[in-house]
């Protein structure tokens, strides 16, 4: 099962025939991901070779490469600037999983292509993210697969990629169900409680580490959902206590949120919710453990 | 970032947004010539820095003529208003206010859209008056793909409890502000208070606008807003080298791959330092971005080391994408650019973990570099550079 992504996923890259495309289609490809086609107006009708004597097809546009391939998630490495118009196309062919790693993105572009996603098939994953990896099933974005490419029944969500990454790393024995990293930009499309919702669902996924950061109410939001939806045991993270104040909106922007926005209004939120916190990512990790062998996994 | 009340009056005359005439003034001569040229019989001399409340710190004074106009501004340039030293002033013409409103739009990141907030009572004490009264205070969402047009606008103005006269005038004035907030790719645009004059007129006073630094790919523009006097020193020099850092008060400087990770680091130096005599804590914040390669790290080992606060240097390098060999020669080649600077070194901290680990590490050893230490886990690294801040 895993969630959002599969074995069974089919994945295009937008923006492949470039370096970082190019670099990361090669490593999606190594862990076994389906990669079965690319997009550029340009080079459409080409194919790109790879390591390994895999030959992936170059399509004119999103809609195409979906009819010839049965496509049905597509990850999108577009400079900034162009990345509206790609996350665009791929919401017009109705693609079902867009994965936006594309970081410095205007946040009006990201407000308006979100927008545009909802009533829509689409789920936007990102901008600003590593992407999402189901171990030894699937990997659409730059997830090093080999930090833990082990499929285990833990769920990780989490703001950071790096911090998604050291996560990975240090409960890489008991492994993964699924590992997403939502990004941390102003306006993202899937949500932690997106993701809470799916691991909660997910009969592969006994417990869930949720790693979160200064800025915005989405942990807050998380807890009171944990607090009335999620069964599953919850760990998290919460990075930021020592950050310094960042741009301040104005009086508008506490009006609004209702929050601090701090890491310890964070915290306190998520412990209220009956989530265990650690206080360094290693000590979340050892909580983590601690949940799973109380489980007797 | 945040524009200064003098920068947002600007952009909303472009916009046409109705402003008053304001001139900016470094020194009391200039504000005298500044109020001679307005030639209006009052004018208000306002300090001009990024933070609210300066009213009541004495950063807002009427003059009745240029004369005074000098003097008012010899009282206010160098005050300090929560940490913000006056250094410009602008005169402006002054307004016979009738009435005082709020406007603003901002993105609701939690919504993911913007919101619009519009009051009938505006003035300095909008927050309390949201957690006071939230019904005088109108909220509404605006889809960022349909936007705001003068029909929702004048409804919103409406809702606010404005009498169909004063809506005819507010909702042009509400759309143009939306199109500063659009147009200029901004994130906050505030106007408080928006007036009314005894003339009818309605007229932005005073405006807080806050621009998406990612936008600057389509407002080669807004470089010119930038404020370089106002930035560290250090903050700059990063700046100039491309470096994603922010400058803190303590004296353990901290380099580190991917912003959660480098936040996290932070934390985990801070908690760490807690245990030592004289608290040592972060001296900034560095991320170094999945590249990693050698001159970015000498570069950042350059920024830090050039702090004097700085005793000691913790480098938490997390191998995602990034290989740790490729880092810990980085690291190699960073000692030996800024040995041929003449840079000092100071006791550094590595902790390499994740991909190719065991070969970063055996490079770092047999590079056998002065004042390095190597501590193969996070907390028992940030531990190690705390206990070495302390000594010092």
């Amino acid at each position: 099962m895993a969630i959002f992504l599969n074995s069974d996923s089919k994945v295009i890259v937008q923006g492949m025939t470039g370096s970082e495309g190019m670099k990361h289609t090669q490593r999606m490809l190594n862990s076994g991901t389906q990669v079965v086609g690319g997009t550029n107006p340009k080079k459409a009708g080409q194919s790109v070779e790879f390591d390994g004597g895999v030959s992936i097809p170059v399509f004119g546009t999103v809609a195409e490469a979906m009819a010839e391939t049965g496509a049905n998630v597509s990850v999108i490495f577009v400079p900034a600037k162009f990345t509206k118009s790609a996350v665009v196309e791929s919401i017009e062919a109705e693609m079902p999983l867009v994965v936006c790693i594309t970081e410095g993105i205007a946040v009006k572009d990201t407000a308006e292509f979100y927008t545009l996603t909802k009533g829509t098939k689409t789920r936007l994953i990102g901008p600003n993210c590593p992407g999402i990896i189901s171990p030894e099933k699937s990997n659409a974005g730059i997830i090093p697969s080999d930090i833990a490419p082990k499929a285990g029944r833990i769920g990780l969500v989490s703001k950071s990629g790096t911090l998604t990454y050291q996560m990975m790393y240090e409960l890489r024995d008991l492994g993964f169900s699924t590992a997403i990293g939502i990004g941390g930009d102003p306006v993202i499309g899937t949500t932690h409680i997106d993701c809470l919702e799916a691991f909660q669902d997910d009969p592969d996924t006994d417990a869930i580490v949720m790693i979160g950061e200064i800025g915005g109410d989405a942990e807050e939001r998380a807890a009171a959902y944990i607090e009335k939806n999620v069964t599953k045991p919850v760990v998290g993270y919460v990075a930021g206590f020592t950050a310094p104040e960042g741009k301040t909106m104005g009086h508008a922007g506490a009006i609004v949120s209702g929050s601090s926005g701090t890491a310890a209004a964070k915290k306190e939120a998520l412990e209220a919710a009956g989530v265990k916190v650690g206080k360094t990512p290693t000590e979340t990790a050892e909580l983590m453990r601690a949940v799973m062998e109380n489980l007797g996994k | 970032m945040d524009l200064y009340e003098y920068q947002a009056r600007d952009v909303f005359e472009s916009h046409g947004v109705p402003v008053l005439r304001g001139i900016t003034a470094t020194t009391p001569d200039e504000a005298k010539q500044a109020a001679a040229d307005l030639g209006t019989p009052v004018v208000v001399v306002k300090a001009q820095v990024k933070t609210g409340g300066r009213g009541k710190a004495g950063g807002v004074k009427v003059a009745k003529s240029a004369d005074e106009a000098a003097e008012k501004a010899e009282q206010i340039l160098g005050l300090d208003i929560k940490g913000h030293v006056v250094k410009k002033v602008m005169i402006a013409e002054g307004a016979d206010i009738a009435e005082e409103y709020y406007f603003s739009i901002l993105l609701d990141r939690a919504e993911r859209r913007y919101l619009v907030m519009c009051s009938k009572e505006g003035g300095v004490e909008i927050e309390q008056l949201a957690v006071e009264r939230p019904e005088a205070l109108v909220r509404e969402p605006i889809d960022p793909v349909a936007g705001l047009d003068e029909a929702k606008a004048r409804e919103i103005a409406t809702k606010a409890g404005f009498d169909d006269a004063d809506a005819d005038k507010l909702a042009p004035v509400f759309v143009k502000l939306y199109e500063v907030y659009t147009a200029e790719d901004a994130s906050l645009v505030e106007v408080n208070p928006l007036v009314k004059t005894g003339a009818g007129d309605i007229i932005a006073l005073d405006g807080k606008v806050t621009l998406d630094d990612n936008a600057r790919f389509r407002h080669p523009d807004h470089e010119a807003l930038v404020d370089i006097d106002a930035t560290d020193p250090l903050e700059l020099k990063a700046k100039k080298l491309d470096l994603n850092y922010v400058k803190l008060d303590g004296n353990v400087g901290v380099i580190g791959n991917g912003a959660g990770l480098v936040m996290s680091t932070l934390d985990v130096v801070a908690y760490a330092g807690e245990e030592f005599p004289g608290k040592p804590s972060p001296a900034n914040f560095l991320d170094i971005g999945g590249g990693a390669n050698a001159e970015v790290m000498a570069n950042g080992l350059d920024v830090i080391i050039g702090d004097e606060q700085v005793k000691s240097v913790f480098v938490n390098v997390f191998g995602g994408i990034t290989a740790c060999d490729a880092v810990a020669n980085g690291i190699v080649k960073a000692f030996e650019i800024l040995k041929a600077n003449g840079t000092e070194p100071k006791p550094l901290v590595v902790r390499l973990d994740g991909n190719n680990a065991d070969l970063g590490r055996k490079i770092l050893d047999e590079a056998n570099l002065p004042g390095l230490e190597r501590v193969d886990t996070m907390d028992g690294a940030a531990r190690r550079a705390a206990e070495l801040a302390d000594q010092a």
